[in-house]
């Protein structure tokens, strides 16, 4: 049900457009249509920061978030298009997570509200978040080690009658509905090449079949929005892409994405709209082109460069990038972001 | 040789006594709350506890019927498991087994207290409740019955008889619900319980009803325990028969049905086997008494289990009944 | 089943030993029973007669012939009570025997064989002045086989709870001073142990037991003064620290055991260790042989002991020494690291199990420092450490696991929190407030007083 709405909203967010405005020829790719309307709605708005969006689904404002004397998260206004893949990139420590976790309900922020279809989240727990249709990813991969894959992903199924307490104990009234939930989990696991794997245990899984098992897990959910933690991260170049064929996926059968990523070419690849962050704000936001052109992008990456290495590889070619732009503009304008490095701070315990 | 036989003899009744059910019905719960659920509950025990005095104190000191003290005793255990669970749940596991454990210890102080005296009789417990009960035995209670070299009062096969029959429909119980989409999200949890939130599951209302659940049949092991002795006495409720329990579970097999009351069983053989053998040993001589007196025994049963706990643990987590595999995929 | 620890009762029995010395000394300006306010610290004189009641739960089974259950009835102001009924009854509640207390105020009654038996005075036969103590009018003990098992009552002499307010606090929160301290020193290892391994390490009591009893061999039975013994006693903690890391802990680590499992296995060696202990060392409780017939000394609003100042002064400099070697040195600052990120720390350079080792040596030394100056205050027993451990855990998770100035700020917290609160709660109940502080601050701020959240994602 989440689904069919969320495509319905893409369309009524733009009822003036023509839908052929940017529509393939071919007809029989209904399938690449909900990609080019969100692209094609967020194609002339201005690349500034906070900038509203034609058809928003989640809106953040003013939510700030504190560790210590560490400014984590610090978003003045922030717009998510419905049926559109937004990117969000940043350097390590920029904030991303948190501002994930607090948009889920799994961190409390200082201030700010935030809403997801005009509907307030602030005060609510991940599962009332996630029950309303917002899912997420870890960026640690949470496979459910000892249970197995088919198991992992009928835990994604929502309103399920056997897991209430009482009635669990009469199997006869959540027999026919496990069933069904059955055969969906077996079409996604199919989809995303696990069905082979179904009774074995989540945990004997490689760290790319996790992050997949992870997300077909939250799609049993019939989300609306979709929230990526590093979909990519640790999951070899194969198994990219047919992520990436996923993650694309998604937004065709007309649901949001967010993801967090740090390989450029893939942000560029996927996603409508990108979002930058470094040291907990917003510092651009725009179409992935205009990203590789924006100046405090540039030295955001440059700045924490210098301070804390970055881990991934692939932002070793986002740097390569900016510092051949830097090369090209003349002087840089350091010393803005670089001195709020991230500060590695005692955590999991 | 006769010794021999007749430690094991003993150990035999100890295989299906009551404290092999009280144990079980602790690793019952525990497996609920531990094996099942991830919850590292030290304070089993205080179920136990307000299940005994469930019983005792609506009986002996309320003059209530015998079931209306079971009741009672179940009511005392939700409320318990309840109020243990509002502060706790939501703090990590490590933290929890401190919690629990400081609230067992807790209440049997506040149990044996001078204040606490006039209701729950304070250091020197509460006695004869349990003649309603044993008065519903079908067969004579003051007859001694001799089986397979045993000896049993008639009371006593009469609370071994209703404890076999609690520990099996418990154990029934738990197996439906773990095959149950329930058992599911509650396994789940234990896997890792933030994966479980983001996919809408309240998290917390189901380790609630995990806990409250492993806390009444932790109640019904009190209740079997003081029924049997006829007498409920705070200091029998020490912290160290909830590691008791744990050793029972570990050794049958976490996260498994019968793992804890097979575990429970074999536990109770051995630590009788060893108690009885050890003594004849060093009554016959064989242990020089230089070496170990008679009034070391009962220690050494608990360095043998606090051993056998280390061995299991490292070389065999999974028990007797679990998949080793399995076991090895525990990421915590 | 296992032993009874009387918790509630240890308290008590330190500041008792205390308190019947001062009670000795010549009191100017007092008169007759009558306490005055300068008088704050004679406030309940509990008997020192000090018995573990092994409830066993498996009764023994062979019989072994001459049990008997015997006691001493005294205060310190009544001295001897001579002439009180003693019962003893099955736990059926078949009377065995009862007997009057000598002019000595003991009474020794043969019982039937091993077993639960419960003790019961008639406490009409009490002096007006003596009054029952924690333990009520009824003991139940577990006599072992061919045992004579020590009754201990608990009687006090009516003069507690009569002290005036503020003075009494004042007494108490210098009391919970010397015991918080003492925890702090116990506990600093259990944090960092769990800071820099993450273990929660349920064997850490039997450290501060281990500590007490080497000193109590070494002092009594080698005749080594205290002080010398303490030290060798510390020593010996490094090396059980060293041999648990060594054995235990660091093969494990490298087997990749689980936090839970590594837990439930220093529970199993807690078990070992306590009750190979109580084998070798018995039930009973000793005092050290020196430094026992202090007075108390007047500081005005409190009184108090040489040793306990000196166990005061004692604490303080060994943990300011423990702060400064955190701060300053190498060493130290390598333990924070790691308690911080291992393996960041383990990525710039520092020999991690190395600084686990350090961790463990120093964390058995002071625990074993820490037993040491229990057993001053509280005699040495079998079981000491393990009831103590769940208030270094208090403290410990208070502070916030891990850190270890959070360890010392909490079981401060801890230890001073447990004595002043019998100002509202009775004697015996007062661990249950120490527990219910506990689980109060962890329900506002679950990741303790110094601790930082954990991090989700
Ligand atoms: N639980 C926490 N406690 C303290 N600091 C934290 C916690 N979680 C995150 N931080 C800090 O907040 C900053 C942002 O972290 P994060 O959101 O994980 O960054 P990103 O995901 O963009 O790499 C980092 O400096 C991190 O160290
Ligand atoms: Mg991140």
């Amino acid at each position: 049900m989440p689904a069919e709405p969320a495509a319905h909203g893409a369309h009524a967010a733009r009822p003036d457009e023509p839908p052929a405005g940017s529509a393939p020829a071919s007809a029989g790719t209904e399938k690449a249509a909900p990609r080019r309307l969100a692209q094609a709605a967020l194609r002339d708005l201005p690349w500034e920061i906070g900038v509203a969006k034609p058809d928003p689904t989640v809106v953040v404002d003013g939510v700030t978030r504190t560790f210590g004397g560490l400014t984590a998260v610090s978003v003045d206004h922030l717009e998510i298009q419905r049926g559109g893949i937004t990117g969000l990139i940043g350097p390590n420590g920029a904030g991303k997570t948190t501002l994930f976790n607090l948009l889920t309900g799994f961190d409390q922020p200082d201030t700010g509200t935030w809403s997801f279809d005009g509907r307030s989240l602030g005060k609510l727990s991940p599962h009332q978040v996630a029950r309303l249709g917002v899912v997420r990813t870890f960026q640690l991969t949470k496979a459910l080690s000892r249970l197995t894959v088919l198991q992992n992903m009928l835990l994604g199924a929502q309103g399920q009658r056997g897991e209430s307490f009482l009635r669990a104990l009469v199997p006869g009234t959540w027999r026919r509905q496990e069933t069904e939930n059955t055969e969906k989990a077996m079409e996604l696991l199919q989809r995303f090449k696990l069905d082979a794997k179904s009774d074995d245990f989540a945990g004997i899984l490689s760290g790319g079949q996790r992050k997949l098992l992870e997300m077909a897990r939250a799609l049993m959910s019939d989300p609306q929005v979709v929230m990526l933690d590093e979909p990519m991260a640790g999951v070899n170049p194969a198994l990219t892409q047919s992520l990436l064929g996923h993650v694309k996926d998604l937004r065709e059968e007309g649901m949001t994405v967010i993801f967090v990523e740090h390989d450029m070419d893939v942000v560029r690849d996927i996603s409508d709209w990108v979002v930058v962050m470094a040291a907990g704000r917003i510092i651009a936001e725009g179409p992935p082109e205009s990203i590789s052109q924006n100046k405090a992008v540039v030295d955001a990456y440059l700045g924490a460069h210098h301070d804390a290495p970055l881990t991934v590889d692939d932002e070793d070619r986002v740097l390569a990038e900016a510092e051949a732009s830097i090369a090209r503009e003349g002087h840089p304008d350091q010393g803005v972001i670089s001195s709020d490095r991230p500060h590695p701070r005692r955590t999991d315990r | 040789m006769s010794d021999l036989l007749n430690a094991f003899a003993i150990a035999g009744k100890a295989f299906f006594g009551f404290q092999a059910i009280f144990f079980a019905l602790l690793a019952v719960g525990l497996n609920v709350h531990f094996g099942y659920t991830g919850l590292l509950n030290f304070g089993q025990i205080a179920f136990a506890m307000v299940g005994g005095f469930g019983i005792a104190i609506s009986v002996s000191q309320w003059g209530l019927p015998f079931w209306v003290g079971v009741l009672v005793g179940i009511l005392a255990a939700v409320v318990l498991a309840l109020l243990l669970g509002l502060p706790t749940l939501r703090l990590r596991a490590d933290y929890l087994a401190i919690v629990t454990i400081a609230m067992s210890e807790g209440l049997r102080l506040v149990f044996r207290s001078v204040s606490a005296t006039p209701v729950t009789g304070g250091t020197r417990g509460l006695s004869a409740f349990n003649g309603d009960f044993i008065a519903l035995a079908p067969w004579d209670t003051q007859h001694r019955y001799h089986i397979l070299g045993t000896t049993w009062s008639g009371g006593e096969l009469w609370v071994a008889l209703v404890g076999w029959v609690l520990v099996t429909l418990f154990s029934l119980l738990v197996w439906q619900l773990m095959r149950s989409p329930w058992g599911r999200v509650v396994k789940a949890i234990r896997e890792d319980e933030d994966a479980v939130r983001a996919l809408g599951k309240n998290v917390y209302a189901y380790k609630m009803q995990a806990l409250v659940l492993g806390g009444v049949i932790g109640a019904f092991g009190g209740m079997v325990y003081a029924v049997n002795t006829g007498s409920a006495i705070p200091d029998q409720y020490q912290s160290a028969n909830t590691f008791l329990a744990y050793a029972a579970l570990i050794l049958g097999g976490a996260a498994r049905v019968l793992g804890p009351v097979i575990g429970s069983m074999i536990l109770l053989f051995i630590l009788q086997f060893a108690d009885t053998g050890l003594r004849a040993m060093i009554s016959n001589g064989v242990i020089p008494s230089e070496l170990l007196s008679s009034t070391d025994v009962a220690q050494i049963r608990f360095v043998l289990v606090g051993i056998g706990l280390m061995l299991l643990l490292v070389f065999r987590p999974q028990g007797i009944f679990g998949d080793r595999r399995e076991v090895m995929l525990d990421a915590r | 089943m296992t032993h009874a620890p009387h918790r509630a009762r240890r308290h008590g029995r330190r500041t008792t030993t205390g308190q019947l010395l001062a009670a000795d000394r010549p009191a100017p300006g007092r008169s007759g029973r009558r306490r005055t306010g300068r008088r704050p610290l004679v406030l309940s004189l509990l008997l020192a007669a000090f018995a573990i009641a092994l409830a066993t739960l498996v009764p023994g089974v062979a019989n072994a012939a001459g049990e008997s259950v015997t006691g001493t009835l005294q205060t310190s102001r009544s001295g001897p009570i001579e002439g009180v009924q003693v019962t003893v009854e099955t736990a059926a509640g078949a009377e065995v025997d009862s007997a009057e207390t000598d002019a000595d105020g003991r009474f020794a009654i043969d019982v039937p064989g091993p077993g639960e038996y419960t003790v019961t005075l008639n406490a009409g036969d009490l002096p007006d002045a003596v009054q029952l103590g924690t333990n009520g009018d009824t003991v139940t003990v577990t006599v072992g086989p061919g045992r004579t098992q020590p009754v201990l009552f608990g009687l006090v002499d009516g003069s507690a709870n009569s002290g005036g307010g503020t003075i009494r606090a004042v007494q108490l929160l210098v009391d919970g001073l010397r015991f918080g301290l003492l925890i702090a020193i116990s506990a600093v290892g259990l944090s960092l142990i769990f800071g820099t391994t993450g273990l929660v390490n349920f064997a850490h009591g039997e450290l501060v037991t281990i500590g007490a009893i080497i000193a109590w061999y070494v002092n009594v039975r080698l005749g080594v003064p205290l002080i010398p013994a303490a030290i060798i006693a510390m020593v010996g903690g490094g090396v059980v620290g060293a041999l648990n890391e060594l054995g235990i802990w660091r093969p494990l680590r490298r087997r990749g055991t689980g936090l839970v499992a590594a837990l439930v296995v220093s529970i199993g060696l807690s078990l070992v260790l306590r009750y190979g202990i109580q084998i070798v060392y018995g039930g009973s409780s000793n005092p050290y042989g020196d430094y026992q017939s202090q007075r108390a000394v007047s500081y005005g609003v409190f009184t108090m002991t040489n040793r306990s100042l000196a166990s005061i002064i004692i604490s303080i400099v060994v943990l300011l020494l423990v702060a400064l070697m955190l701060q300053r040195t190498r060493i130290g600052k390598a333990m924070r690291a790691v308690s911080d990120n291992r393996d960041l720390a383990a990525s710039s350079g520092i020999d991690v199990n190395r600084v686990i080792l350090f961790v463990w040596v120093m964390g058995g030394a002071l625990a074993t420092l820490g037993g040491v100056l229990l057993g001053l205050s509280d005699q040495v027993q079998w079981d000491m450490g393990f009831r103590l451990l769940l208030l270094m855990f208090a403290g410990v998770t208070l502070g916030g696991l891990g850190t270890a100035y959070g360890a010392l700020v909490g079981s401060v917290i801890v230890g001073v929190f447990v004595q002043m609160s019998t100002l509202v709660i009775p004697d015996d109940m007062k661990y249950v407030g120490g527990l219910f502080l506990l689980i109060v601050i962890l329900v506002i701020r679950p990741q303790g007083i110094l601790g930082s959240r954990a991090r989700i994602g």
